[in-house]
């Protein structure tokens, strides 16, 4: 492999720190949270391949699959808590969400 | 070298429309630097060795994720200058837990290394000479086969939740009303009328069925209940 597991641990952190600053800089915007919670699924998926591929290891690929499921799951669940949502009251600020009074 | 030089095209891609992802103004240009992002994190899955998943990341999130948000980013009718409101505000608490991470990050990266015995205790060595996806073949549905049936459950469930959600039952359609058609009776349904010689049928009018309940009207002099 001519580039090193070192990029790839690198790139991934960052993309998992870009999903986390967007969770903080889009605070209200529920469909950017969820866009924002699939980049981190990516970077994480990147370092299983990395891993995977450093070690010779088919397992960490395996992993990704599995990964890659719960995320598509994940985010027909969070769009469709949204349209719901948005029926509802008219607005997805995560602020007004606050039915429950949690 | 190829290769590292692809390698740093791509990654500096990915990460380039990660950031346009998280401050894009219009959340649909949020959605297409998402899918943009998943094109080169393919690429660089390629890159590593694992061409199945890079396809499948192209099929699955682009295809199927990445679309369903630009299908929801453009139903809803929100008002997303609104929502964005609160930008600057954010802004010095997300940089100042970013900061936090990216140093939690670099002391990770800058101080681990390999166990010693970590070649020893791979799970599936890969084989050089079998192909990726079919190496993946062989392992997914042995070895793996009761995590891809879970794999599988999840998603069902997922589907089946998506549905429960946002099914609305609307009042429009049409159904039918099986007890209704079953308990229906000759009595309420059938009317034998005498028709007046010469006249035809023209001189009762046009006959509609009776609603449910209702009495009949002076104008329909109906044998109902007359010939069970």
């Amino acid at each position: 492999m001519a580039v090193g597991l070192f990029h790839y641990l690198v790139v991934a952190a960052l993309l998992v720190t870009l999903g986390i600053f967007g969770i903080f800089l889009n605070r209200k915007n529920v469909i950017v949270i969820l866009m924002s919670i699939e980049l981190i699924l990516l970077g994480a998926n990147l370092n299983l391949v990395a891993f995977s591929a450093a070690l010779q290891d088919l397992v960490g690929q395996v992993f990704v699959m599995f990964s890659l499921t719960v995320a598509a799951a994940e985010a027909a669940i969070g769009l469709a808590i949204v349209v719901v949502y948005y029926r509802n009251r008219g607005s997805i600020e995560v602020e007004d969400v606050n039915l429950m009074k949690g | 070298m190829i290769a590292a030089i692809f390698f740093y095209v791509f990654a500096a891609i990915l990460l380039g429309s990660a950031a346009a992802v998280v401050t894009a103004r219009n959340p649909v240009h949020s959605v297409l630097f998402l899918i943009l992002a998943f094109f080169n994190a393919s690429a660089l899955f390629l890159i590593a060795g694992a061409e199945f998943l890079a396809m499948i990341l192209v099929i699955v999130y682009v295809g199927a994720v990445a679309v369903l948000f630009l299908f929801v980013v453009m139903m809803l009718d929100i008002n997303f200058e609104q929502l964005r409101s609160g930008f600057q505000r954010y802004l010095p608490v997300g940089l100042a837990v970013v900061a936090v991470l990216v140093v939690e990050l670099a002391t990770v990266l800058a101080g681990w290394k390999f166990a010693p015995q970590a070649a020893a205790v791979r799970f599936l060595p890969e084989a050089a000479s079998i192909p990726n996806t079919a190496q993946l073949g062989q392992v997914l549905y042995t070895d793996f086969v009761f995590l891809f049936q879970a794999a599988g459950l999840i998603l069902l469930v997922a589907m089946i939740g998506a549905i429960v959600l946002t099914l609305r039952p609307h009042n429009r359609a049409r159904r039918q009303n099986i007890a209704e058609q079953i308990a229906r009776d000759p009595a309420e349904a059938l009317a034998l009328m005498d028709i007046p010689s010469r006249t035809g049928v023209a001189a009762l009018g046009i006959r509609r069925p009776l609603e449910k309940g209702a009495a009949p009207g002076p104008a329909e002099e109906t044998h109902a209940g007359g010939h069970p």
